[in-house]
């Protein structure tokens, strides 16, 4: 099956119809997912300016991570549900939106610079306690976060409008 | 409201929608989606730090510190954002008046944004008062789970109401 077909597949299962036709659905879907991006592009960026030494100096890196990450995991999973749903319902016309490929590499980008931090960088977390600025690496990952999730906000805010 | 009010609400938006500012934002495609983004990342930055102060009142997260010192880190956070969400808002509003002003929604959004701030600021005082406000067995507790609950419905309510202006 081709990828065209695949999208058009999806499309037309039942729940990708009534998410499109159901007029209250598709902003109930919208709502759940504008409010799940908002915390995790709002606790992230608790994470990265932690990281980058700017904010929330009194906690040690590891701690603040533990208490904000949680909320983070559970509003990403909520927000590539509702994600998937609002896709499904147009699948051909995202998929051949420029700022849906875009937020979705930013997305992808965004995974690895946190999978490198996790696996190089971010080794030393237990010794940025409270008080200390972390080293250039993790710096430059906490930036790098910052600037893809707010890519990621703008590129989908774009999505709105230029979707044919 | 009444009619007559409406009607001057009506022509104001009239009024708004031949100024030379709004002209300006309306002929520019990339003005809107711009202020929107800004408006969200804004959104985003109190919606988080709400929840960050609510979990702790209600003690759900970050109970290795105290209530006064996660809302010293984040209040101000929710206050800062403010100015960012009124002038952002305030061009979304000059772009387009009647869709926003005469909007059954935004109206709500106005109400439960005044209210939510409300909460907030009463919530500011308690704490500068007394700095153990909230805390398990001290006096406040009740008051802090309900302020909790009625903050993260409002924010909730804030965000939805803001993606519906769009669609009434």
């Amino acid at each position: 099956m081709s990828l065209d077909a695949a999208l058009r597949w999806l499309q037309d299962t039942v729940l990708a119809t009534v998410v499109r036709e159901n007029e209250l659905l598709f902003p109930w879907v919208e709502s759940v997912h504008v409010l799940a991006i908002c915390l995790v592009v709002g606790t992230i960026s608790i994470v990265d300016l932690r990281l980058l030494g700017l904010a929330s100096l009194d906690r040690a890196v590891g701690q603040l991570t533990r208490n904000v990450l949680l909320c983070t995991w559970f509003a990403f999973a909520v927000a590539a549900v509702s994600g998937a749903l609002l896709f499904s319902a147009k699948a051909v016309a995202y998929a051949g939106n420029f700022y849906f490929r875009g937020k979705l590499v930013l997305l992808v980008l965004a995974g690895l610079n946190m999978a490198v931090f996790h696996a190089f960088s971010g080794r030393g977390m237990t010794h940025w306690g409270a008080g200390v600025v972390p080293p250039p690496a993790a710096r430059m990952a906490g930036a790098v976060s910052l600037v893809l999730w707010i890519g990621v906000v703008g590129f989908g805010r774009w999505i709105g409008f230029t979707l044919h | 409201m009444i009619p007559m009010a409406m009607s001057a609400l009506g022509r104001f938006c009239q009024w708004l929608e031949q100024t030379s500012l709004s002209q300006l934002i309306q002929s520019l495609a990339w003005i809107v989606p711009t202020v929107q983004t800004v408006h969200i990342l804004a959104i985003s930055a109190v919606a988080a730090s709400a929840l960050m102060i609510n979990l702790r009142l209600i003690g759900i997260a970050g109970a290795d510190q105290s209530v006064q010192r996660v809302a010293r880190r984040f209040l101000p956070v929710i206050w800062w954002a403010m100015p960012v969400l009124l002038a952002s808002g305030a061009v979304m509003i000059i772009g387009e008046p009647a869709r926003s002003l005469q909007n059954p929604v935004f109206q709500l959004k106005m109400l439960l944004v005044v209210t939510a701030l409300a909460l907030t600021g009463t919530l500011h005082v308690r704490l500068d008062r007394d700095p153990a406000w909230g805390e398990s067995g001290h006096i406040g507790r009740a008051a802090a789970l309900w302020t909790a609950a009625a903050s993260l419905a409002l924010w909730t309510g804030i965000v939805f109401a803001g993606r519906w202006i769009a669609y009434f």
